[in-house]
């Protein structure tokens, strides 16, 4: 399949949510919304773990910060509740981008199980402040949101707070990649298949790693702002290292390296989550199920089945060709 | 504050730190031999906890629950590794993930079986006791808990220096490729790790259970603080294990009670400054 044809797949099947999408009863509205959320802390989590092999045990953070901002602009200071959310957007960004860039420092050297271990660390340490730091966060309850912003347009409307929702995923999905088809974006794939390599070739790594990290954490700022608003409630949940696990299966399931297999990944354990566990009591099985079926037997994710389909009827062909050629002999 | 106060919380996180110690006294052995990162090590202190539970009600012999659910979470544990980790090799994303897959299906396995109510572990009345030395009153339970880590500790520390399956150990630890080499049976030591560090985690879940509670959630409750440990303390390294524990545990007691509203960041920044600064842990070697 050529870039093309896979750009107008991507492109017909998003047209076709947004029209399906205002058919759906409330509920699958604001699970679709939620799906959308978590696509772009996935994508983001992505640009780390699929394209600069960066695998980041804490992404949750950058979703928290930008949720706790959020919490705290809309109910110490009422901001953030009309046109001044698009100004919360951009701080809820760059609190993201900031924070990665401080953890960053820390981070980046570690390689491997150690970066796996350091961002769990600094992930913890987020949930840490959010879950004591009681004057500031609310500790355990967390912060009751006051609503969504009106300016013009009332987002208290989930089926319009799900066509800004939809925009923001489209435009993350369009920088996202235009960044990973860039030249900076070829030299992270390049730093994940061997940093080494790309060292001797003169590249400033720890940098081009760095710059990756600050722009996933931005991200994720921008997920958790968006999550705050659609909740209506942060807490330490949202911190949580299960939330951090989840964003990793979402990648892997979905497929690391692919932005649309990050979003695939998304909805399926967005759904499992929350559509699942209001129909029966043991979805957790299906989730944990999921997780070590991924594992066995699709290291290339969902978007890797057509390519191993394709391999199998190569290596079948192949087989049928070999026994006719014995058979004639 | 006076002197009391001090005592008192030294002594508290002492204790804490023993049973931190039961916990990730094995993590730390199976990361140093595996390189594992086994997020369902939280799970197995839970389970111990819930095991011992079911023998406690069934026979009422406190005593029997604590063997008893250390060899049944062992059997758990050594069964994973084989069926489930082994086959995967060396790849620590995928082991994060089969891991806490697990960790989630031991969760709701929990909570079919044993409910989603909080649950306590009364201890005889022995231990539930305190002893009085100039007028500190110290509970007797705590100190059995230091009794007991003490114990494991030496009993494990003397088996890795004085015998064979230790020397082995300790080789899989050091150069798992040149310890193959010289015909030590790396996939037999990493199973036996495995195992013992499943044993040692449910072992603190049932004794911890009498202080903590046993209920669903306490398994990642306790996780991050068990790899604060490991991480502290240095990977695949005992004393380390020992040590980081102590640290932890007197880190979380004081962070508690001087500066509560950033307790849990007390605990986890050294954890990162160490990471940075030393990745292999205080007493890790490369």
């Amino acid at each position: 399949m050529s870039e093309k044809t896979k750009i107008i797949i991507v492109a017909a099947v998003l047209v076709a949510l947004l029209a399906v999408t205002p058919f759906a009863n409330s509920f699958v509205i604001l699970l679709i919304t939620q799906a959308l959320i978590f696509a772009i802390l996935a994508m983001s989590l992505d640009i780390l773990l699929g394209f600069t092999g960066l695998p980041s045990l804490g992404q949750a953070a950058y979703l928290g910060v930008g949720a706790y901002l959020t919490a705290i602009l809309a109910t110490n200071y009422q901001f953030g509740l009309d046109g001044s959310f698009w100004v919360v957007i951009v701080l809820g960004m760059m609190l993201g981008a900031v924070t990665a860039a401080f953890f960053g420092l820390f981070a980046i050297r570690a390689t491997g199980v150690y970066f796996l271990m350091i961002t769990l660390a600094l992930g913890q340490c987020v949930w840490g402040l959010a879950y004591r730091w009681n004057s500031l966060t609310g500790g355990d309850n967390g912060i009751n949101m006051p609503g969504r912003p009106e300016f013009g347009i009332d987002l208290a409307d989930d089926l319009t707070f799900f066509y800004v929702v939809f925009g923001f995923f489209v435009a993350t999905l369009v920088v996202l990649h235009l960044l990973v088809k860039s030249p900076f974006g070829r030299s992270l794939v390049g730093i994940r298949e061997s940093e080494l390599r790309m060292r001797i070739l003169g590249y400033n790594t720890w940098l081009h790693k760095y710059i990756a990290f600050i722009i996933a954490g931005g991200f994720g700022g921008l997920a958790g702002v968006l999550w705050a608003f659609l909740n209506g409630l942060v807490s330490p949940e949202d911190v949580i290292l299960t939330t951090s696990v989840d964003a990793l299966l979402m990648v892997v399931l979905g497929g690391p390296g692919t932005l649309v297999g990050a979003t695939i990944g998304a909805g399926v354990v967005v759904f499992l989550r929350e559509y699942l566990s209001t129909l029966v009591t043991w979805w957790q099985y299906v989730l944990g199920g999921v997780y070590v079926l991924t594992i066995l037997y699709l290291p290339g994710g969902l978007m890797g089945i057509p390519e191993r389909i394709r391999q199998r009827r190569t290596l079948s062909a192949a087989a049928e060709r070999a026994k006719a050629v014995s058979a004639s002999q | 504050m006076d002197t009391e106060f001090w005592v008192i919380q030294v002594f508290n996180g002492i204790s804490y730190g023993a049973l931190l110690f039961l916990l990730a006294g094995g993590l730390s052995l199976i990361f140093g031999v595996m390189r594992i990162v086994n997020l369902s090590h939280g799970s197995y202190f839970m389970l111990g906890g819930y095991v011992a539970l079911t023998v406690i009600w069934t026979t009422d012999l406190w005593v029997l629950s604590i063997p008893l659910a250390a060899l049944t979470i062992a059997m758990v544990g050594l069964i994973m590794e084989r069926v489930f980790l082994r086959p995967l090799g060396f790849d620590p994303l995928r082991q994060v993930l089969m891991t806490v897959g697990f960790a989630f299906l031991f969760q709701q396995g929990a909570l079919d079986i044993w409910g989603g109510d909080s649950l306590d572990i009364t201890p005889p009345e022995v231990l539930t006791e305190s002893v009085v030395i100039a007028d500190v009153y110290f509970p007797l339970y705590r100190v059995f808990m230091i009794a007991v880590a003490v114990a494991i500790g030496v009993t494990i520390w003397l088996t890795m220096e004085k015998t064979r399956m230790g020397a082995m150990v300790r080789a899989a630890v050091d150069d798992s490729e040149m310890a193959r080499g010289v015909g030590v049976d790396t996939s037999r030591v990493s199973m036996f790790i495995f195992a013992l560090g499943a044993f040692l985690a449910a072992l603190g879940g049932v004794i911890g259970g009498a202080f903590l509670g046993v209920y669903p959630g306490l398994d990642f409750e306790i996780l991050p603080i068990a790899f604060a440990v490991v991480i502290i303390g240095g990977m695949g390294s005992l004393g380390g294990a020992a040590v980081g524990s102590l640290i932890v545990g007197l880190a979380d007691n004081f962070g508690k009670a001087l500066f509560p509203e950033i307790s849990y960041f007390t605990l986890y920044a050294p954890m990162v400054l160490i990471l940075a600064l030393k990745p292999t842990g205080l007493f890790g070697r490369e």
